[in-house]
């Protein structure tokens, strides 16, 4: 059996495979049937309704041209075109979404990930990452406003002095101040992560570890 | 083994290997590796903050970081493992394959899923899952190009009487495995399963591929072209069976060691932890019985550069496992998950040992497809070298790199101290890709020069 060509090809290639796959993917789903996927219009609340109405008053022209008005379908819209563009520029390959409960992450971002945050058509591939070189983005939304937004992916270095990010000129009409279709999308979309949650720190009210001499 | 010493001997493979094939496969190999470095270079550029040619929609370091990985993964280590299943199956079975005008017809087909994949990413229709990025509407294709290749090899196997060889469990295996994972990975958490369970997917997806498309591939070609170069059978055939067996069951039960930490079920990520260290295990048989095998004839391995190819990927693959057993336990993981520890392991793994298993194996066969002996040994040597060093300063770099990033990070430092803190380590690491480059410009320009020397013999 172990030299034979049925074995290698049922039991090694087909049986093996279909065990690991029951064991380690079909569990979960199991255990997870109880929280079914939500659509992208579900996912519309008012954290992004008040950003996406942000987005329509700071670049007015822009808003108009691309989305009309900031309704409720437009931010969906919005939505589910920014988590494309999330893909398709491999922002995910530098950006994590994800919290771990160590190394003091949720002192740094907040609450630590749960699977129901993920169960949606927007984590259809999941968006966990590989890679941080930038910072985590799952609790990223209400984090920078609209303006930051809109300058720091026109020019990462002008807000963020020496960022490795590189600058995404085509997610605009020519100024920073002229966002297209994409760039407000992408804004909405980052501007929507974490926004489920009740609150997280923010960075201006991130508190450094105590000097552990200082420590009662 | 005497069969295919036999076929060696008497040169009678003439009928058997189609040798353009052969020979054109591992071309097209080498230009997807050239685009491949050209989008690691990119990135390296953009991470010191000197990439040149910023702003520019279709040369976005994203688009072409995934460039870089597919073009590995598709691009190169495919069509150079097609390339070489081609010279050895059919010496190891005495059969051809199915059909010669089939084997090409599927040479064109895959080079249209590659470039099509390129093009689509490039274009902006990558799929969210790592290394899986291959737009959607091309993955159907590509699950057909799959299927023609085991077709096309599994019938001379198939026919094959008496025992099978070692290689041959492999190759067998990994036509199954490869196809049932690219299906599994494009198609379930694409359409089916969100969120934290499709993560699990994801996971064994981007582990399949290393280690039921890429592993076995590379270790049955190992199986066969490291005794006939040294002229000497493996050393233990126990292992072997070990080595085959371990693999086939442990490591699909690896995936979801790459998303320790996240939501998914802990005991789902204990199991997944130590059937890591089970895999480690068996790893470490396989290396046993390849230095077992060389025992003895370590000169001949140093003198002889594919055996040196080899011999120094092994030798690599057992830091990489040493890696491994380290950044596989979760303490480990809290501080090196998400940085350049990673991103060093991938590379020791994917250009530390299978590349250099596979220049080893081009290195051994250019002179018998063409028929003339290398242009220039040094060009040869200088591949050999440029190449090692490279990536051994690469993966120390990045490794490094890595803790300290995570230290950086659990001390709730500012970002931006990561990202400053990591600048030399990036400026290294582009050299060290420099470096690495340079190997793979003297290998080209050697090939060119001896392909144009027809008047040699
Ligand atoms: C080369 C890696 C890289 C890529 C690709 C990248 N980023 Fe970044 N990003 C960074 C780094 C580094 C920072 C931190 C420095 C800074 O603020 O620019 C950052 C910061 C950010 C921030 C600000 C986080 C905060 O609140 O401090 C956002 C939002 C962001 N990136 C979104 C994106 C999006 C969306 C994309 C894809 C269109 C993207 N990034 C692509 C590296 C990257």
């Amino acid at each position: 059996m172990f030299e034979s060509k049925g074995g290698v090809l049922l039991i090694g290639g087909l049986g093996f495979f279909a065990l690991a796959l029951v064991s380690n993917a079909l569990v979960p789903v199991q255990m997870y049937r109880d929280l079914p996927e939500q659509r992208t219009e579900e996912l519309v609340n008012a954290n992004l309704m008040y950003q996406f109405e942000d987005l329509s008053r700071r670049f007015p022209e822009s808003f108009e041209k691309y989305y009309g008005k900031p309704t409720r379908e437009q931010a969906a819209e919005a939505l589910a075109l920014g988590r494309r563009v999330y893909v398709a520029e491999g922002c995910w390959h530098c950006h994590s979404q994800y919290v771990r409960p160590v190394s003091n992450e949720s002192r740094r971002w907040g609450a630590v990930s749960a699977t129901w945050e993920y169960q949606n058509e927007l984590q259809r591939p999941v968006m966990f990452g590989t890679r941080r070189v930038g910072p985590d983005l799952s609790r990223e939304g209400g984090r920078r406003s609209n303006d930051w937004h809109a300058a720091h992916f026109f020019d990462p270095g002008s807000v963020s002095e020496g960022s490795p990010m590189p600058p995404y000129r085509w997610f605009f009409d020519g100024s920073a101040q002229r966002p297209n279709r994409r760039g407000l999308a992408i804004m909405a979309y980052v501007q929507w992560l974490g926004s489920w949650l009740e609150s997280y720190p923010y960075y201006e009210a991130y508190q450094p570890l105590p000097r552990l001499e200082d420590a009662p | 083994m005497t069969h295919t010493a036999w076929a060696e001997a008497t040169g009678s493979d003439r009928d058997l290997v189609d040798r353009r094939l052969v020979a054109w496969y591992f071309v097209a190999a080498l230009v997807y590796l050239g685009f491949s470095l050209l989008g690691g270079l990119l990135m390296a550029l953009q991470l010191v903050r000197a990439n040149p040619l910023q702003g520019i929609e279709l040369l976005s370091p994203g688009r072409w970081r995934m460039i870089h990985t597919n073009a590995v993964a598709y691009g190169f280590l495919a069509n150079s493992f097609l390339g070489a299943l081609h010279w050895a199956i059919p010496r190891l079975t005495l059969r051809p394959v199915l059909s010669r005008w089939f084997s090409w017809f599927i040479f064109a087909a895959w080079q249209v899923v590659v470039l099509a994949t390129a093009g689509g990413i490039l274009l902006g229709h990558a799929q969210g899952l790592e290394w899986g990025e291959t737009p959607t509407w091309i993955d159907p294709l590509a699950l057909a190009g799959l299927l023609l290749v085991a077709v096309n090899f599994l019938a001379p196997i198939t026919a094959a009487r008496g025992p099978l060889y070692v290689s041959s469990w492999y190759f067998m295996a990994a036509f199954v495995w490869t196809l049932l994972t690219y299906a599994m990975g494009n198609f379930l958490p694409e359409y089916f399963v969100p969120g934290t369970s499709g993560g699990a997917i994801a996971g064994l997806f981007i582990h399949d591929l290393v280690g039921l498309f890429v592993t076995p591939l590379g270790w049955g070609l190992m199986y066969y072209f490291v005794p006939i170069l040294l002229k000497k059978p493996i050393w233990s055939h126990g292992l072997s069976l070990v080595g085959f067996w371990g693999l086939a069951f442990f490591y699909p039960l690896n995936g979801i060691h790459h998303f320790l930490y996240t939501p998914i079920p802990m005991f789902l990520q204990y199991g997944a932890v130590i059937a890591t260290v089970a895999v480690e295990l068996v790893v470490a048989t396989v290396l046993v019985n390849f230095f077992g095998t060389v025992w003895g004839a370590g000169r001949l391995a140093l003198a002889n550069l594919p055996l040196r190819w080899f011999y120094t990927g092994m030798v690599l693959y057992f830091i990489t496992c040493f890696q491994c057993a380290l950044q596989v336990t979760l303490t480990f993981q809290a501080v090196i998950h998400f940085t350049d520890w990673v991103v060093g392991h991938a590379h020791l793994v994917m250009f530390g040992v299978f590349s250099m298993w596979i220049f080893g194996i081009m290195t051994h066969l250019f002179p018998r497809l063409l028929d003339r002996p290398w242009y220039s040994n040094r060009l040869a040597e200088w591949h050999f070298w440029a190449s090692t060093v490279g990536i051994v300063v690469m993966f120390t770099d990045l490794g490094l790199a890595g803790m300290f990033q995570g230290y950086y990070w659990a001390a709730l430092l500012p970002w931006e101290a990561s990202v400053d803190g990591s600048y030399p380590f990036w400026l290294v690491r582009l050299l060290a890709g420099l470096v690495i480059i340079f190997g793979q410009l003297c290998f080209v320009v050697n090939l060119v020069a001896t392909w144009r020397n027809r008047g040699h013999v």
